[in-house]
């Protein structure tokens, strides 16, 4: 006799989702906790500061984070995209636009790289001034998120595309749950890049 | 549904395999059963428990016999024997931390909640079994973090379990030790809530309706919400504090800070008080992620012993949902005393004053299953009756510090240690004692020792209001809560008999705890063997299968055929499983 969990690759008819679907769903209100708690942050420091030590719009690249945001929100598509292939049963589209997804991504990644070490070129750090502070916690951890979006997917898209073959369904709800792991991290950009860049 | 889970399982496999066919680590160390996982978490929070009431016996020396050696073992913590003012810190900061986060919570919610949610709901294991793995094991890593701190050049944290900043920014490397572990076990908590949540809502068998929940599986769905949702904040806030200590930002650090005579040499236009609003955000709905899992079993156990449907069912779960959205819009009832104005203590004060609300609702409820019935006193019966005063204590003497006009006076005083001892302590761990003696027949297939429990538990009452009923006089005394040595002050000095008495008390609940770890110890192989399946009489669905279970839970399919706690007029129980009346 082996353990059998329901609902893994179709929907529960009572709730409509499936187990991961809902597992997902209750991550990301965690993952908006942590982040709203960030914001939080950023807003007390800034509107109890007598004297706020630096605006975004002076001290950082704003056509960079520009370029940066098109990345992000193009990413979001083709991530929609690779799963609408899933759903047409088209395993190499689903591959074209999961690595789309990937080089989008690595693309963020390589640009905030060279907008961290201009900071630090010009001896900027997070110890330098509470904008600094935020900016580099903030944008880091965001970082880290989209980090492990990419390591996700490519699993998603190499070793992880095997199961396409066994469990199609379970396959497709594994890209869909990525796909909303990775609108949230595009959506807390959205939220970065004007609290940071533009105000 | 029955027909879906039925195709299922002849589509696919998607199931963790065999008990019996798996190596030894497989079966009991890397094991993906919620039964296993449960005993793990159990187990280890034992253990914590214990280490952390140590730290506290050898505290309640030297706040009894101030700078007098420790006998026996005072030398193997420092040269003379005697506790240092440093280490006093460290153990308090670390008893607080280790009893809430690596104790009493584990074994509520992890232990109680991986081991009974599944069988309540009838699954046949949590929704993500390899999830649940990594829960406990990041929860053990976190643990193991947090003791190797005090083998950390400077010992361990030393902030208290609050860590307020900017103290907790500029003290030694035993903070970051701190800050790294809780990440730990905040990130455990977050898959284990996400896994009770979805195992709760997607894996109900049929006919189990949320209306026809058990009242521990509400609870832990509740706890599990609140740790979803509140230990982020915390989370944000250890990143934040990390920074400040490892990269030098000063999130907490005000400008113009000095320390030891010196001006810190950071940016600062941080805010301190910005800590306190994180970490409370956090800590107060923890008070309830450490109370509820307690109200769930005490429940079970009242309405198993009582032979009673529980009076208002329904009011008591709508409370505990309204006791866990009000958990959130409280917190800053901890902060009275920071100069936050009249109008935010004003606002903090009332919904202070609404959530005791419902917490009386549930010991109404829970009286009044009592009042009237021909009572089976068992020893988890014992327990759980002995929670219900306990807890009442520990609930109203909290109001007088909501109420900002005598918070002012009792603010920081021992009185806050005896208030929230009496919900922890005599609270939430009599119920999860309770629970051990209840769920044991459940889990072993043999009873605990009826004798020694009866032992255990008289010791344990009467040890334990010894312990913490002083602490309200001593409050109410002006004595503040974290001293070294009170003896210096005054009004310090004529408290201090009663801080001997405490820790007579204390060291005698100590003793009182031998019995039951002996039973605990002894029973699995040497207890009585129970008779039937179903000892007690239970009418949900744990009680459905076999006791000890099978790997897979259920052998049969099992349906619910009604409420959880339903019984016939001349007291049958009528199990939520079993289809005629």
């Amino acid at each position: 006799m082996s353990v059998i969990i329901p609902y893994i690759d179709k929907p529960n008819p009572v709730t409509g989702v499936t187990n991961a679907k809902l597992g997902i769903w209750l991550f990301l209100a965690s993952e908006v906790m942590l982040f709203g708690a960030l914001f939080s942050t950023l807003i007390i420091l800034r509107s109890s500061a007598t004297d706020w030590p630096a605006h975004g719009s002076d001290v950082l690249n704003v056509p960079l984070a520009t370029l940066n945001t098109v990345f992000l929100i193009t990413s979001s598509v083709t991530i929609v995209l690779s799963w609408a292939s899933l759903k047409m049963k088209n395993l190499m589209k689903f591959k074209l636009h999961m690595g789309l997804t990937v080089l989008l991504s690595f693309g963020f990644l390589i640009i905030k790289y060279f907008e961290y070490s201009s900071k630090f070129h010009h001896e900027h750090y997070p110890s330098t001034s509470t904008f600094y502070a935020v900016y580099f916690t903030m944008t880091g951890l965001h970082g880290l998120h989209v980090i492990g979006g990419i390591i996700t997917n490519l699993y998603l898209m190499g070793p992880g595309s095997k199961m396409w073959k066994t469990e199609p369904e379970r396959f497709t709800g594994r890209i869909e749950c990525a796909g909303l792991y990775w609108h949230f991290v595009d959506l807390v950009w959205i939220f970065l890049f004007p609290a940071l860049y533009l105000l | 549904m029955s027909q879906d889970t039925h195709n299922h399982s002849h589509g696919h496999d998607h199931s963790h395999s065999v008990g019996h066919e798996l190596p030894f680590w497989r079966k009991y160390i890397f094991s993906t059963d919620h039964k296993v996982i449960g005993l793990q978490y159990g187990i280890t929070a034992v253990f914590f428990l214990l280490f952390g009431f140590g730290l506290m016996l050898l505290m309640r020396w030297q706040l009894a016999f101030p700078k007098q050696a420790i006998p026996l073992i005072g030398k193997l913590f420092t040269e003379d024997g005697v506790l240092s003012p440093e280490l006093y810190n460290q153990f308090g900061a670390m008893h607080g931390t280790i009893m809430v986060f690596l104790g009493v919570v584990p074994l509520g919610v992890g232990a109680f909640g991986n081991y009974l949610l599944p069988l309540q709901v009838g699954a046949q294991d949590m929704a993500f079994p390899k999830l649940n793995l990594l829960s406990y094991w990041v929860y053990f890593i976190g643990g193991v973090i947090m003791l190797a701190s005090f083998f950390s050049p400077n010992g361990a944290a030393a902030s208290g379990w609050t860590s307020y900043p900017p103290l907790s920014v500029v003290a030694d490397n035993g903070q970051t030790f701190w800050l790294i572990g809780m990440v730990f076990l905040i990130t455990s908590s977050l898959l284990g809530s996400v896994n009770t949540i979805v195992t709760a809502i997607q894996l109900r068998v049929k006919g189990l309706s949320f209306m026809r929940w058990p009242v521990l599986v509400w609870a832990q769905v509740v706890t599990a919400f609140l740790l979803l949702l509140a230990f982020p904040p915390l989370e944000a806030a250890g990143v934040l504090q990390l920074m400040d200590r490892l990269a030098g930002t000063s999130f907490f650090l005000p400008s113009g800070l000095v320390v030891s005579g010196e001006a810190l040499k950071v940016s600062g236009g941080g805010n301190p008080i910005l800590w306190q609003h994180l970490f409370w955000f956090l800590a107060h709905p923890e008070v309830y992620v450490l109370i509820l899992p307690a109200v769930g079993i005490v429940g079970e156990i009242i309405a198993v012993n009582t032979k009673k449907p529980l009076y208002g069912y329904k009011t008591l779960i709508y409370s505990i949902i309204f006791l866990g959205f009000m958990s959130f819009i409280v917190w800053a009832h901890h902060m009275f005393m920071t100069g936050m104005g009249v109008t935010m203590s004003t606002f903090f004060q009332a919904t202070t004053m609404i959530i005791s609300v419902p917490s009386i609702i549930i010991l109404t409820t829970y009286l009044l299953t009592l009042w009237g019935s021909s009572i089976r006193y068992t020893v988890p019966m014992l327990f759980a009756i002995a929670f219900l005063p306990m807890f009442a204590i520990g609930g109203l003497t909290g109001l007088p510090l909501g109420l900002t006009a005598s918070d002012i006076h009792l603010h920081d005083t021992y009185y806050v240690i005896g208030h929230f001892h009496y919900v922890v302590a005599p609270g939430s761990l009599f119920a999860l004692m309770a629970g051990v003696y209840h769920w044991y027949p459940k889990i072993t297939g043999r009873f605990m020792s009826d004798t020694l429990g009866k032992i255990h538990f008289w010791l344990s009452v009467v040890a334990i209001n010894g312990v913490f009923m002083p602490m309200f006089f001593m409050g109410m005394a002006g004595v503040s809560r974290r001293l070294y040595d009170q003896t210096i002050y005054a009004h310090g000095a004529a408290a201090q008999p009663l801080n001997v008495f405490m820790s007579y008390c204390a060291w005698a609940l100590a003793v009182a705890q031998l019995p039951f770890l002996y039973n605990m110890a002894t029973s699995w192989k040497w207890g009585k063997k129970i008779e039937s399946n179903n000892p007690w009489g239970g009418t949900t669905l744990e009680w459905a299968t076999a006791s000890p279970p099978p790997h897979e839970n259920f052998t049969t399919p099992v349906e619910v055929f009604r409420g959880p706690y339903e019984y016939s007029s001349n007291k049958k129980p009528l199990p939520q499983f079993v289809q005629e009346a």
